[in-house]
């Protein structure tokens, strides 16, 4: 036969057990033409695009699903961002014209839409600050529409005004939403060097450098690459392991390639590009936290952790790239806390630490995940957390993120409950030493040096 | 290019029990798919694996209604199908 038994028993495998699937297809759809001072006429323009974009996105995802016979998660759509679309200072505008992607989304099937987005890094406009002041209302109103702001870059450095006005958002936000544990929070991105064609939410949008639409697509098998390592056994060394995850990287890469293009040509847009990234879901098996656990440490956020997490990050890109020619997106390894159940075990048990967990941000994608934080955390500090975790991104010219969540009336030993793939987490302690006075100083903090990198 | 071929691989693993490649084969045969190649063969002398390459280009089945199909025909005894375009694997296992 022209495949053995055994390669297919694998593949058979790998989906039927390991849960490998194809994470997301995202469609990313343009607005820049949607531009209308007249914010009515915006979310007509804007409803329209959509729809006409996304119209048999989600059948003939299912279609493909079936007849490949590979599973695809979920189905999203991620947009310019809303800040070059929306040319009005006035926050009411933004609000409108969110409704409208909210309710173009619920019609056409997605479950979420990126793009809720400004981008900060150097200083804000007019409309920026009209964008963020809408943001809680946005956020708790809607259901599909995630937000993301650009608060640094290696080429321009750290807004640290933009650090404390969304840290002060967040809290509004978490507020907005506190029957449900903050979860607005849930669906609020802050960047440094943010990629323009991520297909993973709540981070997604669809950046100006874009072609009018494209397919994005992110695999995701990270059940897939523990078990490899289990069948390699404990006594493999570290390049062995590092081999294992390249080819089983290879492997999911392809699954994505042959997906990413089928979606292309059935919607009749062009294959953007497919993203390698590790993303866990709360599902047993489906984490990252249990290959850093097969790789020998007893939970993720022991000493070893960010040399473990850096080798599994980088043989997955290895694999990966010589897989697909499109690799795009983030293509890292994701540590969100509240979506990896050995992530959850390792928070309650007081394993990983958000300083252990910023440690590991500096060697895979993408940053503070989905971590719960005492609601009670001041404005102060928490843009200093964000702060530190925008320095990584900015020094090591890559992607950092920050998702947390200031869960409102909760405190250390708390959980907080979002369910489906969000998950939930216990709420981490944060350090109670002050960075006030550094944080009040606001202004910016300059690009990084490029060179005599020591 | 008219596709000549639409392959698909048709995995069956589970207890071993005498007529499984029969039934398979007679349900895959009423749905116009023609067998192209089998692999069978007993794991660790109690479970049953088969892979099966086959051609549905003149089955008017889509992917999951075949594996429904060949599920219900060994129905009640404790066996999975599995039903995969070949593609899959082409793209997975070769370079």
């Amino acid at each position: 036969m022209k495949f053995s038994s055994e390669e297919i028993l694998e593949t058979v495998g790998m989906i039927a057990e390991d849960k490998l699937d194809i994470r997301t297809v995202t469609l990313g759809i343009s607005l820049l033409d949607c531009a209308d001072p007249d914010p009515a006429a915006c979310a007509r323009k804007v409803r329209e695009k959509i729809l006409a974009g996304a119209e048999g996105l989600s059948e003939k995802t299912d279609d493909v699903s079936a007849e490949y016979g590979l599973p695809i998660i979920n189905k999203r759509i991620s947009l310019t961002p809303l800040s070059l679309v929306v040319p009005t200072a006035d926050p009411s505008a933004f609000i409108e014209v969110a409704h409208a992607i909210d309710s173009a989304a619920a019609a056409v099937g997605v479950n979420f839409i990126g793009g809720y987005t400004a981008m900060i890094q150097k200083g804000e406009t007019a409309i920026d600050r009209a964008l963020i002041t809408a943001m809680p209302e946005v956020l708790a109103a809607t259901q599909r529409f995630c937000a993301s702001v650009v608060l640094a870059s290696t080429k321009s450095g750290i807004n640290m005004d933009g650090c404390y006005t969304m840290s002060r958002i967040m809290k509004k936000t978490a507020e907005r939403t506190r029957d449900q544990d903050g979860i607005g929070c849930a669906k609020l991105v802050l960047f440094a060097n943010p990629v323009e064609d991520n297909p993973f939410m709540a981070g997604a949008f669809y950046g100006p450098g874009e072609s009018e639409s494209s397919i994005l697509v992110g695999v995701s098998g990270p059940g897939a690459v523990r078990r490899a390592l289990e069948n390699l056994g404990p006594d493999a060394d570290l390049g062995q392991v590092a081999e294992a995850i390249k080819k089983t990287a290879f492997k999911i890469t392809r699954a994505g390639e042959l997906i990413g293009r089928a979606m292309a040509r059935q919607l009749g847009v062009s294959f953007g590009i497919l993203d390698l990234s590790l993303a866990p879901t709360p599902a047993e098996g489906d984490s990252v936290g249990q290959i850093l656990e097969t790789m020998g440490l007893a939970m993720p956020g022991a000493p070893g952790s960010t040399a473990a997490l850096m080798m599994l990050n980088d043989a997955v890109k290895k694999g990966g790239l010589f897989a697909s020619s499109s690799v795009g997106g983030l293509s890292g390894a994701f540590i969100p806390v509240s979506e990896d159940a050995s992530m959850i075990r390792a928070a309650r048990a007081g394993a990983i630490t958000i300083e252990k967990l910023e440690a590991m941000t500096s060697v895979c994608s993408v940053g503070l995940d989905m971590i719960a934080i005492p609601g009670a955390t001041s404005a102060e500090t928490l843009a200093a957390i964000i702060a530190d975790e925008m320095a990584i991104g900015c020094a090591n010219a890559k992607t950092t993120a920050v998702r947390i969540i200031p869960a409102p009336g909760k405190d250390v030993g708390d959980s907080v409950h979002f369910g489906g793939l969000l998950g939930e987490a216990p709420v981490m302690a944060v350090s109670r030493v002050s960075a006030d006075n550094f944080v009040r100083r606001g202004g910016r903090i300059p690009a990084p040096v490029r060179s005599l990198t020591n | 290019m008219e596709k000549k071929r639409k392959e698909i691989i048709v995995t069956v693993i589970g207890k071993d029990e005498v007529g499984i490649v029969a039934r398979i084969a007679t349900t895959l045969a009423e749905s116009t798919i023609n067998i192209i190649d089998i692999n069978q063969t007993i794991l660790g002398g109690e479970i049953f694996a088969m892979t099966l390459l086959a051609d549905r280009i003149k089955s008017r089945l889509s992917l999951p209604e075949i594996t429904e199909r060949l599920q219900d025909s060994v129905a009640g005894m404790s066996l999975k199908v599995t039903v995969q375009d070949s593609e899959v694997f082409q793209y997975m296992h070769r370079v």
